[in-house]
């Protein structure tokens, strides 16, 4: 450590000055984090915050990659008590002639059925499925690869796009989904859980599973799909949580 | 005017870095207690007693009850500047080559213990030291290491399947958020004890972290002493 010999005056006014400088500093602080909470929200998050969740997910949606999977488990390890959180969407009852209703770009709506559905290829995934509230699960799903359903039924153009929402038959819950997580390989229309039928709380007939998103993003009973270059509404983005919630 | 020694103990930069992390570090911690608070699981099982995080009276006391897109908006705003400012702290350190005050020097372990004998006034006197003593520079780069496997463990929580990988190197996903929960506790048992020893170092210390330097009486040097006993026998 340096020494010096400083007159008293010296060492007097630089120990004001630094205190000076600190308390200005310390109040700067203080008032910023005030300022803050008298910001409007946008979509429930305060604007200053909401304004960084979206740079953040400019950051961090160009990294999804195809070849970055969620790790995946045996089928012992799965979890058979399997966590329901949140009816949204599904507190109407179910109509009994559900169909997947499909809007193409063009405007084109294709009804599709359950059965034709299963006809597709299937892929079981067995994952670690992650909550926003902080819990995780291990639980095994089946379905249909999204990238494959896409395939299958022509949607060549509609995966171009930027976003895919997705809403429940009754417009209770909806979510929009960024394409490169949408066509992600372990993205799947799901209609089994645990080797069985979906149940009706997990969202019989067809949910979606996506692994490399928090559980939110994984709406039950899917009623229509579209395709769009804006962001999808998204139920909880509009209370104030990130929309992106990428993992 | 009487002129006085003058020590350069901290530096500026050292000094900034310092007090800007001081409230990222309390909005971190807060901001993290209010994701935790919606999954509120964890328990310490010491045998004969299990000891629950966090007690319902010291969430009321803080006024927090179901914040989480708050907490999550806040965590992953202010994630930036507190792993930012930790970076440029570190780097500071090797550049400036400060690091040779804070890093523990060989022998430091057995000096450490020393020091903790000396602190809780089972033993007097001290080991020579520089700016910092050994279990001072155990606990600082301690914070630092801590620091860094704070930024590793969030992001595996962050990114566990874009950076699986690393995710897999903290042991899983179940597994890094309680080593991200447990280095928080850490942080804040290191800030408890910081804080009384602050207390307990006094003030000049504690202001010169804000000013960087400390000062001290110009003792005589001998020829002048000398000169000044001579001075005494002619009289």
């Amino acid at each position: 450590m340096k020494e010096q010999i400083w007159s008293k005056k010296k060492i007097r006014n630089k120990t004001i000055l630094s205190f000076v400088v600190f308390f200005v500093m310390m109040g700067l602080a203080y008032c910023s984090w005030k300022w803050l909470f008298t910001q409007p929200e946008e979509a429930g998050a305060l604007r200053p915050l909401r304004a960084v969740l979206k740079q953040n997910e400019k950051i961090f949606q160009p990294l999804v990659s195809q070849n970055h999977l969620t790790k995946t488990y045996p089928i012992e390890k799965a979890e058979k008590k399997v966590r329901v959180n949140g009816w949204d969407g599904m507190e109407s009852p179910l109509d009994t002639n559900w169909n997947l209703k499909v809007v193409r770009t063009n405007g084109d709506t294709v009804y599709i059925t359950i059965d034709d559905i299963k006809k597709l290829p299937k892929t079981d995934i067995v994952f670690d499925f992650k909550c926003v509230e902080g819990w995780n699960q291990i639980t095994h799903w089946a379905g249909v690869k999204f990238s494959d359903f896409a395939k299958y039924y022509k949607l060549d153009k509609e995966t171009q796009m930027q976003y895919v929402g997705m809403i429940t038959p009754d417009k209770g819950y909806y979510v929009g989904i960024d394409m490169p997580s949408a066509v992600h390989p372990q993205t799947i229309l799901c209609y089994e859980m645990n080797g069985k039928e979906l149940p009706l709380d997990q969202g019989y007939p067809l949910r979606l599973i996506i692994p490399v998103k928090y559980g939110v993003k994984h709406i039950k009973r899917i009623g229509s799909i579209y395709f769009s270059n804006a962001k999808p509404p998204d139920f909880w983005a509009e209370e104030g949580y990130d929309y992106f919630l990428g993992l | 005017m009487e002129n006085k020694k003058v020590i350069h103990k901290h530096p500026l930069a050292i000094r900034w870095l310092h007090w800007i992390n001081f409230p990222l570090l309390a909005i971190m911690i807060w901001s993290g207690l209010l994701i935790y608070y919606a999954n509120r699981v964890y328990k310490l099982d010491i045998g004969f007693t299990t000891l629950t995080f966090f007690p319902e009276w010291f969430y009321d006391a803080i006024g927090m009850r179901s914040r989480l897109a708050e907490g999550m908006a806040l965590h992953f705003t202010f994630m930036w500047l507190f792993a930012v400012n930790g970076i440029i702290y570190f780097l500071y350190l090797i550049f400036s080559k400060e690091y040779k005050l804070i890093f523990p020097h060989r022998g430091a372990l057995k000096e450490a213990w020393v020091v903790l004998l000396h602190d809780l006034h089972i033993k007097k006197g001290l080991p020579p030291q520089k700016k910092y003593n050994a279990a001072q520079r155990i606990a600082y780069t301690g914070v630092i290491i801590l620091g860094f496997f704070m930024i590793i463990t969030g992001l595996a929580i962050y990114k566990p399947a874009q950076l699986n990988w690393l995710c897999a190197a903290c042991g899983g996903y179940e597994a890094a958020r309680i080593e991200h929960f447990i280095i928080t506790i850490l942080f804040a048992l290191f800030f408890l004890v910081h804080i009384i020893q602050v207390i307990i170092a006094g003030w000049a210390n504690f202001s010169s972290m804000i000013t960087g330097f400390e000062t001290k009486k110009i003792k005589p040097d001998n020829n002048e002493r000398a000169n000044l006993e001579q001075e005494k026998n002619q009289k």
